[in-house]
């Protein structure tokens, strides 16, 4: 099969200071696909992650070298503005961090901030943005009630809601599941599997299983390296390497 | 360590037998955990005795107002001007001009503390000149009040010749207040969590909408508790007003920022010190201490109510 790339990253290297997190990163991630990023504790995935929508420069006393390139647009060259970026790059975060506002606010938001005034197409938005993410009719009746008010899972999904709204062209997820119960988690996977149709996913999730669910490429991390990649599939039945097999079957991580 | 304080409790409570064998020498220690004990008694009751004695500090302190003071109130005392050389009539101008000093202290000096306390927070990059701006405003927390009086004198009273008026009491106050402005805001600011902001701008927030939108009505409830805190302080000062907003008496009421008061505890400080009749108005001193601690502990609880309001909006 004949895919696009969306993003593709080139040699990148990432420092804290002068510690170096990332070592020599090439990957390619397809439009309209997931891809899963594996790995233990520590390995790098998260801040590889991070390196996709520039999260990482609010952090201090971080360098990066090498390329990131969205469509053909270089990610870190000094004409691109980092606001377009991540409009175009969305994120949900480990924890859900619905902010301290009502439901409809909180997906407002992202279109709000980006300058967009109609009011009814604000709302509209809003009500496709949470069907979307299949929390429509559970908040349907309490949309002008605070979000904290909801579950935690209700809340991640408020949280993809709200990323949604923007209509990014990628959504990167930082172990979106890990603070939610099996029955949030598979709620949150089955909306993964539909959102593939629409944007191109990039998650990073602790859980091999939830890999092999949702991902059609998988890659694997260690101590700051990609060691394989390929298609999920392959990987979970066919790793060409011993350490990817030691990892996903258990042996160490 | 875990297991160091379970032999430890062991020992203390249950003295098992086979525990006891644990140690060297069971006698000594276990009298040594009782004597552990005792400190620890003894040690909590003082700290008892402590927090109890500055829980009713304020009572006292009140409860002494009270008894000296209630018989001043009365109507004509909050609604008339001082008579007969200050030992009759009443104190509303005082209370009129302590009133405009703190709010004209709160509308001058919020906005820069808190612009201050966010560029700090949120804008700066650590390194040397931001250490150096907050040695100065930390430094600025420890200048005695009448030194605050003295450079509003020569600065907003000479220099900048707004003469002995409000603004220029006001503003005096108020550059009294900054550091603890600053410091409340920065406290709230740190208590947003970083997600909010990592959402924000991962939606293709700018920093200043972030800030705006997301960090400061987050922060809002903190930052005006901490500031009306810091000022209602403030308001009680008699040498920061003394040189440049608060005079002896004046019968009239402002109609300008740019008009002289009296005050609440300048007015206190000339009847306690330089009246005519000192201890024939002790009643009217007391009564007005009273009406100032009553002012100052209203606008405290206006911040609290407030604040509470807020909060229960945002959960």
């Amino acid at each position: 099969m004949d895919k696009h790339f969306k993003i593709t990253s080139k040699n990148l290297n990432f420092f804290y200071g002068e510690f170096q997190a990332l070592h020599d990163i090439s990957l390619d991630f397809y439009e309209r696909q997931v891809t899963a990023l594996i790995g233990p504790s520590g390995c790098g995935k998260s801040t590889f992650l991070r390196c996709l929508n520039r999260m990482n420069d609010l952090i201090p006393r971080t360098r990066v070298e090498g390329k990131v390139m969205i469509e053909d647009q270089d990610m870190y060259a000094s004409s691109l503005d980092v606001v377009m970026l991540r409009r175009r790059v969305g994120m949900v975060f480990q924890k859900p961090n619905p902010f301290p506002k009502s439901i409809y606010d909180n997906v407002a938001y992202g279109l709000i901030v980006n300058g967009i005034k109609d009011k009814t197409y604000v709302a509209w938005r809003v009500e496709e943005s949470i069907k979307q993410a299949a929390l429509w009719d559970e908040v349907k009746d309490r949309l002008h009630e605070s979000a904290l008010g909801l579950s935690g899972g209700q809340q991640q999904r408020l949280c993809i809601a709200r990323a949604l709204a923007i209509k990014p062209e990628v959504v990167l997820m930082d172990e979106p599941a890990s603070a939610l119960d099996p029955l949030a988690t598979q709620k949150i996977e089955e909306l993964i599997h539909n959102l593939k149709e629409l944007y191109t996913i990039i998650i990073v999730t602790h859980n091999m299983q939830q890999a092999a669910r949702v991902s059609d490429i998988t890659a694997f991390f260690y101590i700051g390296k990609l060691i394989e990649t390929g298609e999920t599939d392959n990987i979970f039945t066919r790793p060409s390497l011993k350490q990817t097999e030691d990892y996903i079957t258990g042996r160490f991580g | 360590m875990a297991a160091i304080s379970g032999k430890y409790m062991k020992s203390g409570t249950a003295r098992k037998q086979t525990d006891i064998t644990a140690f060297t020498d069971p006698a000594q220690s276990i009298s040594g955990s009782r004597r552990k004990k005792v400190f620890q008694a003894l040690t909590f009751s003082l700290f008892r005795v402590a927090a109890i004695i500055n829980g009713i500090a304020l009572f006292i302190i009140v409860y002494f107002m009270v008894a000296r003071g209630w018989r001043a109130i009365t109507w004509t005392f909050l609604t008339q001007p001082p008579m007969d050389s200050m030992t009759k009539g009443g104190i509303l101008p005082c209370i009129v001009g302590t009133l405009c000093l703190s709010v004209g202290a709160i509308i001058t000096a919020m906005p820069v503390g808190i612009a201050s306390a966010v560029y700090l927070n949120e804008y700066a990059r650590p390194g040397s000149t931001l250490r150096l701006i907050r040695l100065g405003i930390n430094n600025l927390a420890g200048v005695p009040s009448v030194v605050f009086g003295l450079f509003g004198l020569a600065f907003f009273v000479v220099i900048l010749k707004m003469g002995v008026s409000i603004i220029a009491g006001a503003l005096t106050l108020g550059a009294m207040s900054l550091p603890v402005i600053i410091g409340a805001t920065e406290e709230a600011l740190k208590a947003v969590p970083d997600t909010y902001r990592e959402a924000s701008l991962g939606l293709g927030a700018t920093k200043w909408q972030t800030i705006w939108r997301v960090v400061l009505p987050s922060a809002l409830p903190g930052i005006l508790t901490g500031a009306i805190l810091g000022i209602s302080r403030a308001a009680g000062e008699t040498a920061p007003i003394m040189f440049t907003g608060a005079v002896f008496f004046t019968p009239i009421l402002p109609t300008s920022i740019f008009d002289e008061v009296m005050a609440l505890p300048y007015h206190i400080y000339v009847l306690a010190t330089a009246g005519t009749e000192i201890e024939a108005t002790r009643h009217l001193q007391y009564g007005t201490a009273l009406v100032l601690i009553a002012l100052v502990l209203g606008m405290n609880l206006i911040a609290i109510i407030y604040r509470s309001r807020l909060r229960r909006r945002m959960q």
